[in-house]
């Protein structure tokens, strides 16, 4: 992961910042250059929701490189209020736990680093709610 | 507007297997001459090739040029096109239009993938850019993570028992081991599946398509000109790609890979036949969940009932339709850029009554499908036995 390819997207993946078509009100996420409901490019800037509920999961058994010291780890597609849709990871959580359907909230975690040398990685991931 | 129709002349694979002592080219070499011996002496315009991997398991870009330069057919046209798992339907799309505009007369199509050339990890990190790097592969998400979170929605909306996944693995098994090319010709039980490792629960390694090297070829010719090479020629009636968001959470509904379902409604479209009437199907089975999504959106199975029409026998000869008798990818192996030119080879022999013990008496017609990604590039096409 190059420094420029990590800090470009920190608007997005740290403050969680999407585009909200200002034609048909459908929040792109990830932004796009033309909204994918109508394909407006009028948008506006538009933080989404902290809090949501689990669509589904899956535990990670095999991980990929850079993800060995934390497995099993959960992966999660999330639905925050406003219907928008993540792909995420839910953390503080015995797998025997998980729960289509639980009420879930952002958290600010490390997600990974490059090596012993590399940048460290942050993003948001979602635990359950009222923990 | 199709300016002129196509014919597949010929076709070649090898076996898909870890083949530890042979490279890419040479993989990719045996499959051509299998394919250029069973015709006679046709002039090669152009090459079309899909892969996916070669750039990061092989140190390799540029397929195009090699596989020219291995059949010592430079200084002809030949490009790799590259859409992940889909690369092999993408080279029969652009094959089939290269055909059909009248750029080119004889166009060879093949897919190669050498998935055993690095190790375990390597691959499946190249394997997991068919998804989203910044969105989903950033948070730890692997590719079969993802059909796991799809999965894990289809058992929790339609109640749908974790052994009828387990059972169509059982059924693909049992074809592939009538396959001659098969990686995996054996037949398993239910309980061999349902005891599987998890690889992401889910998903167990027997929901899974194996990691595995191979190369498949067709070549395709005009329709009118066929006869100059060999008696023995199938029809292209339809053909599609389609798309979707790279991002599975873009999505409004989890359970349904909408560019399965546009790239088959055109294809059925062009063709002017509906799911009824394909007699022979190889689809995009990557996970068992990918099959039951595939088979409702391919229209051979009612939405959520994907149980309940494989205990009927709806997937088996005389049911509503031969699925994979090849075993699909689960049994006959995914080796991802070749995947989709394996699938036309196969329907090509059992539409010219070729396919020996894997034979479906009678087909006539067929359609394959092949996806690359969580459904994010689709390719369908559908052949006809000519009389």
């Amino acid at each position: 992961m190059s420094v420029p390819r990590y800090w470009r997207e920190i608007p997005y993946r740290i403050r969680l910042e999407a585009k909200k078509c200002k034609l048909c009100n459908y929040v792109n996420y990830p932004p796009r250059s033309k909204c994918l409901k109508c394909g407006s490019t009028e948008f506006e800037k538009y933080i989404l929701p902290k809090r949501g509920k689990l669509l589904s999961f899956s535990i990670i058994r095999n991980p990929p490189i850079g993800f060995d010291k934390k497995t099993p780890y959960v992966i999660g597609l999330v639905e925050l209020e406003d219907g928008t849709r993540l792909i995420t990871q839910i953390t503080d959580i015995d797998i025997n736990e998980l729960k289509i359907g639980m009420e879930v909230e952002q958290v600010f975690r490390k997600i990974t680093e490059d090596g012993d040398s590399g940048i460290i990685q942050y993003g948001v991931k979602f635990r359950p709610k009222n923990m | 507007m199709i300016l002129r129709r196509v014919a597949v002349i010929s076709y070649g694979m090898t076996k898909v297997d870890k083949h530890w002592n042979k490279s890419l080219r040479s993989l990719f070499g045996e499959a051509a001459l299998n394919a250029i011996n069973k015709v006679k002496n046709p002039k090669i315009d152009a090459i079309i090739v899909g892969n996916m991997c070669a750039s990061d398991l092989s140190d390799q870009n540029n397929i195009g040029a090699i596989v020219a330069d291995e059949l010592g057919l430079t200084p002809i046209t030949a490009y790799r096109v590259e859409a992940a798992c889909g690369s092999g339907g993408a080279a029969l799309l652009t094959g089939f239009s290269l055909v059909s505009s009248g750029v080119y007369n004889v166009v060879m199509v093949g897919g190669v993938e050498k998935l055993t050339d690095n190790i375990g990890k390597m691959t499946s990190f190249s394997l997991g850019k068919a998804a989203d790097a910044e969105y989903e592969l950033f948070y730890g998400a692997t590719f079969a993570s993802l059909n796991a979170l799809l999965m894990n929605r289809y058992m929790y909306v339609y109640k749908t028992p974790r052994e009828a996944f387990a059972d169509f693995a059982v059924l693909m098994h049992k074809n592939g081991a009538k396959n001659p090319y098969a990686q995996l010709p054996f037949e398993i039980n239910r309980e061999i599946a349902l005891n599987s490792e998890y690889i992401a629960d889910p998903i167990r390694l027997y929901d899974c398509a194996p990691i595995g090297d191979g190369a498949a070829v067709i070549i395709l010719c005009s329709l009118e000109e066929a006869s100059k090479y060999t008696d023995s020629f199938v029809e292209i009636i339809g053909i599609s790609g389609a798309s979707d968001t790279i991002n599975i959470a873009s999505r409004d509904d989890l359970l349904s890979l909408k560019a399965t379902v546009t790239a088959a409604n055109n294809a059925y479209k062009m063709a002017k036949v509906t799911p009824k009437d394909i007699d022979v199907a190889e689809i995009h089975d990557t996970f068992t969940i990918t099959a039951a999504i595939s088979l409702e959106d391919l229209g051979f199975c009612e939405r959520g009932k994907f149980d309940k029409f494989l205990y009927e026998g709806a997937f088996e000869p005389g049911g509503i339709v031969a699925i994979n008798p090849s075993g699909g990818l689960k049994s006959r192996g995914h080796p991802v850029g070749a995947t989709g030119v394996y699938q036309a080879a196969e329907i090509t022999m059992q539409l010219l009554g070729e396919a020996g013990k894997m034979q479906i008496p009678n087909a006539e017609i067929g359609l394959t499908h092949n996806m690359g990604g969580v459904g994010s590039s689709v390719y369908v096409s559908i052949m006809k036995r000519v009389k």
